[in-house]
């Protein structure tokens, strides 16, 4: 059965966008991730126009993070005033990447782009947690102690201006790296459709030493404001969200990621980890040979306004 | 005239041996001495379409439409020999095309060389009454600006290098045709009658919304004859359609009902499945 996608102007087998939206939501519930970084490659591997992947799959991270934010915001294991901080940085940086993605697009780069950061960014990330997962994996196998974070040293970052007391993270932290750190997150998401939990957990444990009780839920906070306005911003600037789309892998996803947490709450952290590590390198390698391979047809068009 | 009948009178008996393919090539040449002059033929052409506009549903798959018309004035002899050709072309809105080409930069596939053509058909289906070089010669066909080969693809802005512009020429025809955008029928058009013709005209599944022309052209031995054109709104229905046009014209809207439909499946799901 086919239906037809309004804004990607194709038609494409309804059941493989629910089965994707599903596949990605369990595995967002197994690991506790948003899924952006995996349906969006999905979305262009099925030929999904990159612009449109984009920019529906920062809209589908609204839906699969909404009830992740609401359960910590109950629990209230949210900073709201670093919740706010990065959120002031992460509007500026998506603001500032739909401006970079409409320049990409126009100079006929955007798809290039944005399979080179996935690469770069899944294949860090990817090897990264592998190697971090092995180590503690042999170190449990060798029964030594598993320590989840090393003793907190202060770095540089914390000898920078502009300091801001946190009280809920009991942080006095310059407010710089907090913004810097937003922006970033901002740019990824309108650039890649991603929420960039991946990225700004690890950033706010290791760089910024937020008590690891209340990173996810901030980083939560965080995103569900940030992709709610990358997709607002995407479809005033690009008209890239195609809401049947993001509609059909929403609804698939938040199904599929409650059959997720229960799987993901019999296994092991370490092998989970190790999990993903790898689905998150085959997926780079995959997007990686599309940019190394020869291309069936090297010529392209674009018609309308574009170009 | 005189040298042109006495032409046609010898194709004529020579015609049963021959065949009406092998006639109207040799009528084709026979006018070469003739080349640059200014034919004025009585004939006229009709054409004329059951509607105006074509509305597509969500799950269109392509048809064909069927194109009506008829020879006024027409030379019965002629008309009887088949040297009259018809050639009916629908035309899809003009739009600014830009063809990319990817070159290999470290390692990497990168689009490297780009040309933008001036406002070109989005798509363009042709049908005939024979293949087209045998209605008439490239440059005849040229001039009336008919055949894919013959859309005008004139770049837009500064040049890199002029002489691989052929190259995103033929790419551009290439993709389209591949696209199911740019079709030819070459014996689609068929006379019904004596002089009353029925051309089907096929309609791409991922037919461009707009206005379309549909343009029929009249060939007699070779030369061009008339031309008559109606315009043919193409239009979408359904959700999909208005989901298309909410987006583009009330962006805004459109933005904030996709970020409200996150948040209520997201919210409903957490109450759904809510463990306790």
């Amino acid at each position: 059965m086919t239906i037809y996608l309004p804004i990607a102007e194709l038609s494409v087998n309804i059941f493989v966008i629910l089965g994707m939206g599903a596949a990605v939501g369990f595995l967002s519930g197994m690991f506790g991730v948003g899924g952006g970084f995996l349906i969006t490659p999905l979305l262009i591997f099925y030929n999904i126009p990159p612009a449109v992947a984009v920019a529906t799959g920062a809209n589908q991270v609204v839906a699969s993070s909404i009830s992740g934010a609401l359960a910590h915001f109950r629990r209230g294991t949210v900073d709201i005033k670093l919740g706010c901080m990065l959120l002031i940085g992460g509007l500026l940086g998506a603001t500032a990447g739909v401006q970079l993605f409409l320049m990409l697009r126009r100079m006929g780069q955007l798809d290039l782009i944005i399979s080179l950061l996935y690469v770069v960014f899944l294949g860090t990330i990817g090897g990264l947690m592998l190697l971090e997962s092995v180590n503690s994996i042999r170190r449990a196998a060798r029964n030594e102690p598993v320590s989840a974070r090393r003793p907190g040293q202060h770095n540089w970052i914390h000898r920078l201006p502009l300091k801001m007391r946190f009280k809920r993270s009991k942080l006095y932290l310059s407010v710089i790296p907090v913004l810097v750190l937003g922006f970033a997150i901002g740019v990824l998401t309108s650039v890649m459709g991603v929420g960039g939990g991946f990225i700004m957990v690890p950033a706010m444990i290791y760089l910024l030493r937020v008590p690891t009780n209340v990173v996810i839920g901030t980083s939560l906070f965080q995103i569900i404001f940030v992709t709610a306005f990358t997709t607002i911003v995407q479809a005033t600037t690009n008209y890239a969200v195609d809401i049947v789309l993001a509609g059909l892998l929403m609804i698939a996803g938040v199904i599929g990621a409650q059959y997720g947490v229960r799987v993901g709450q019999r296994m092991r952290g370490e092998q989970l980890r190790a999990g993903l590590a790898l689905l998150v390198l085959a997926v780079g390698i995959r997007l990686g040979l599309n940019l190394v391979l020869p291309p069936d047809e090297i010529y392209s068009i674009v018609t309308g306004s574009f170009g | 005239m005189t040298g042109r009948i006495s032409a046609l009178l010898t194709i004529c008996l020579l015609a049963p041996m021959l065949g009406l393919g092998l006639t109207a090539h040799a009528l084709a040449q026979s006018d070469d001495s003739e080349e640059g002059t200014v034919w004025s033929f009585p004939e006229q052409l009709d054409i004329g379409i059951s509607t105006n506009e074509i509305a597509i549903s969500p799950n269109f798959s392509g048809a064909d439409i069927f194109v009506f018309g008829t020879i006024a004035e027409q030379d019965d002899f002629l008309l009887a020999i088949g040297a009259y050709d018809i050639i009916v072309a629908l035309e899809g809105p003009l739009r600014p095309a830009t063809v990319r080409r990817k070159e290999r930069v470290a390692g990497i596939w990168v689009n490297r060389h780009s040309v933008r053509f001036e406002p070109v058909p989005a798509s363009y289906s042709i049908s005939s009454t024979r293949p087209l070089d045998s209605i008439a010669k490239q440059i005849v066909l040229s001039a009336n600006d008919v055949g894919i080969k013959n859309i005008r693809l004139i770049p837009t802005g500064g040049l890199g290098d002029a002489s691989q512009v052929g190259d995103f020429r033929q790419a551009m025809l290439r993709i389209m045709q591949q696209a199911g955008l740019y079709q030819r029928d070459p014996s689609g058009v068929k006379f019904v009658s004596k002089n009353l013709f029925k051309a089907a005209v096929r309609l791409p599944a991922n037919i461009p919304v707009g206005e379309h022309t549909v343009r029929a052209e009249l060939y007699r031995n070779g030369q061009y004859v008339t031309q008559t054109r109606i315009r043919l709104r193409v239009v979408k229905t359904g959700l999909e359609q208005f989901t298309y046009n909410l987006a583009h014209q009330h962006s805004l809207i459109y933005g904030l009902l996709a970020v409200g439909f996150a948040l209520f499946t997201g919210w409903l799901s957490s109450v759904i499945f809510r463990k306790d």
